[in-house]
């Protein structure tokens, strides 16, 4: 399980997110909410590790362990992975390479190929990552990596921006590979946090909590197609009052 | 050595250009250099050369232990043609002393793709030449495999001033390997290479020239090309080793309707090295194309990436791409693209970008379980892997094989 407490975290030196605490336990999806600035992103990437995102105070437990000062890579290969909003393009480094780092040395030809299948990227192996693809085509990049690499624990920031309505279908249908929806929920081992400004993903996968994010810190818990009513009636405004 | 003919108007012409200097690149002083080697034996079986220098060879992309998978071979070592044959019948490949002695009508192509009175190298080549190779291919014939030369100093402080004649007859596939080394890792020398290249209307020439010197050496090849209707011109060139200075400006001149040329340089400066690399094409008749690419890195040395399309014919279309980075350490990469048009209808554009790799980058794939060294390596590979097209599997591999040499070095 994830177990994040009290976690404040700075980015160039300006505090972003104040007593964080979130735990989630093995096979559960949680969704969280926020308006624009609210610190959602800069959360999942202390939780990877990322250098930038530094641990004021607080700390991130995986499984049992304080990964706090642990590495990209290190969390990585514990287990964790992450699919970015806008992930950069990195020339001359084919789809392929990226689904064989990955699987971290696991599968072979048979099984990117057929991950390629499932993500109807197949024409996509030979291309430079992210270069030239549509919004769908990279967040359907980002899930086949995930796929490959098998994580325990999956962050995912905003896998429905900017994806058409039959992109959205698919992502959702990779996005409940990954996190074992067909598996009977005490079987189920795999974890996600997801961020939805749409909640439009909330139509494909089982989320069991919600969060609201306001200002750095985790203002409200609870059921999560709840909360998006309440945000899409009223807006974050009336979260901020009843918080008050 | 048969005698190499030259006609007194080209003497006369090098003995004014003795003193011009280049107009790009440090000035080399000629008089530090031998003129004279020993004289080398010729090998019927290159094969039979010694290990030391067939290791240095290879790692240029030339093997001699097995020349089955080779339609022809020259080597010379410093002033000598030490071997040459050819595997495949209609494709040449010999000493270009004795290719002149042989084709009368050859003088005519002398010094027709490249001025003798270039620079002071030029002239330097005329004046004191040391062979060189003739590679042809016949009038529709096509290479099975490649032709492979090399150009080996292995006398210390000499100056190897060679002339080679490269000529695709119409409707011919030439694929030819040039590996060019030297047998001491660290000793001055100097290598001075012309190399006119014609290829005759429907033509295809692949040029793939390898470059494995020591940091002490001064290099200067001076190229010119001429392509004529539908020709094909494919030329790509990986300098990985530390070179003290090299200094190339290669130049193809699209004399016929479509013919297209492609330049690729894969560059990498360590300290000490300096490199003034360029490609120079002049689109001169309707429909000709090009396309220029270059990736210099550099761990300390400078490199100067050039490139120039002009467009002088209707319907041309040209294009430059230019990546540098910087890995570690001071060097410097300077890219220097250039583009002229010079009527309405052409189609020419440039690229260019020099940095150090972004951290986003690395961090991306360090999201995905690599080391930071293995995420580092794996994009400088990335940045290295130039896709070719038209390259025959087997040079493909050659040339993968080179750059992922150095590659493990560097790493």
């Amino acid at each position: 399980m994830l177990d994040i407490k009290h976690l404040n975290v700075a980015v160039d030196g300006k505090e972003i997110l104040r007593d964080v605490n979130l735990s989630i336990g093995t096979g559960e999806t949680h969704a969280l909410f926020g308006p624009n600035g609210s610190g959602k992103t800069t959360l999942l990437m202390a939780i990877m590790g990322f250098p930038r995102y530094q641990v004021t105070k607080g700390s991130i437990t995986f499984k049992g362990k304080d990964i706090t000062k642990l590495d990209v890579d290190e969390r990585a290969r514990l287990g964790i992975g992450i699919s970015f909003q806008r992930p950069p393009v990195v020339r001359g480094v084919k789809t392929k390479d990226m689904i064989v780092a990955a699987m971290m040395g696991r599968g072979n030809e048979k099984t990117i190929t057929e991950l390629a299948e499932r993500a109807y990227l197949t024409e996509f192996l030979d291309r430079d990552i992210n270069y030239g693809f549509s919004g769908g085509e990279i967040k359907r990049a980002e899930l086949m990596q995930l796929l490959a690499q098998k994580p325990e624990l999956t962050l995912l920031d905003e896998p429905e921006s900017g994806v058409d309505l039959v992109n959205i279908a698919l992502i959702g249908e990779l996005l409940n590979q990954l996190l074992e929806k067909d598996c009977p929920m005490r079987k189920r081992k795999c974890m996600g946090l997801i961020i939805t400004h749409t909640g439009h993903i909330l139509q494909y996968i089982n989320a069991r909590t919600g969060y609201v994010m306001l200002d750095g810190r985790i203002v409200c818990q609870g059921d999560p197609h709840e909360i998006l009513t309440t945000i899409k009636e009223k807006g974050y405004e009336e979260c901020a009052r009843c918080v008050k | 050595m048969r005698e190499v003919k030259s006609t007194k108007s080209y003497k006369d012409k090098a003995i004014a250009a003795k003193a011009k200097p280049a107009t790009l690149g440090e000035d080399i002083d000629l008089s530090t250099f031998a003129a004279e080697a020993e004289a080398l034996p010729y090998q019927a079986d290159p094969s039979r050369l010694s290990a030391k220098a067939k290791k240095q060879m290879l790692q240029a992309g030339v093997f001699l232990d097995d020349t089955k998978q080779r339609s022809g071979t020259y080597i010379q070592m410093d002033n000598m043609p030490v071997h040459y044959s050819s595997q495949q019948e209609g494709i040449e490949v010999m000493a270009i002393s004795e290719a002149l002695a042989k084709h009368d009508w050859l003088a005519d192509y002398w010094w027709q793709a490249m001025a003798v009175d270039t620079d002071k190298y030029t002239a330097h080549v005329e004046l004191s030449q040391s062979n060189g190779y003739f590679i042809r291919a016949l009038a529709g014939q096509k290479t099975v495999y490649p032709v492979q030369a090399c150009l080996y100093l292995a006398k210390a402080k000499l100056a190897q001033n060679v002339h080679n004649i490269i000529i695709a007859e119409e409707n011919s596939e030439l694929h030819i390997i040039t590996g060019c080394t030297t047998a001491s890792g660290d000793e001055p020398g100097l290598h001075l290479g012309v190399s006119e290249f014609y290829i005759k209307k429907g033509a295809k020439v692949t040029f793939t020239m390898i470059h494995n010197w020591n940091p002490e050496v001064a290099v200067r090849p001076r190229t010119g090309t001429i392509i004529e209707e539908d020709g094909l011109f494919l030329s790509n060139y990986v300098l990985m080793k530390p070179v003290r200075s090299m200094q190339m400006y290669p130049s193809a001149n699209c004399v016929g309707e479509n013919a297209t040329v492609r330049y690729n340089s894969i560059l990498l400066a360590p300290p000490g090295s300096h490199m003034d690399i360029g490609s120079r094409v002049l689109l001169n008749a309707r429909g000709a194309k090009t396309e220029i690419i270059s990736r210099a890195l550099t761990t300390g040395g400078n490199i100067i990436a050039r490139g120039y399309i002009e467009g002088n014919a209707p319907d041309v279309k040209g294009h430059l791409e230019c990546r540098g980075l910087i890995l570690q350490g001071e060097g410097t990469i300077h890219a220097i693209p250039e583009l002229k048009g010079n009527l309405a209808g052409i189609d020419l554009s440039h690229e260019a970008a020099v940095g150090k790799i972004a951290e986003e980058e690395v961090e991306y794939l360090m999201a995905r379980g690599l080391t930071r060294t293995e995420a580092t390596a794996t994009i400088v590979r990335g940045f290295l892997r130039v896709d070719i097209e038209g390259l025959p599997p087997e040079l493909d591999a050659e040339l993968k094989k080179a750059i992922e040499a150095s590659e493990k070095e560097l790493m």
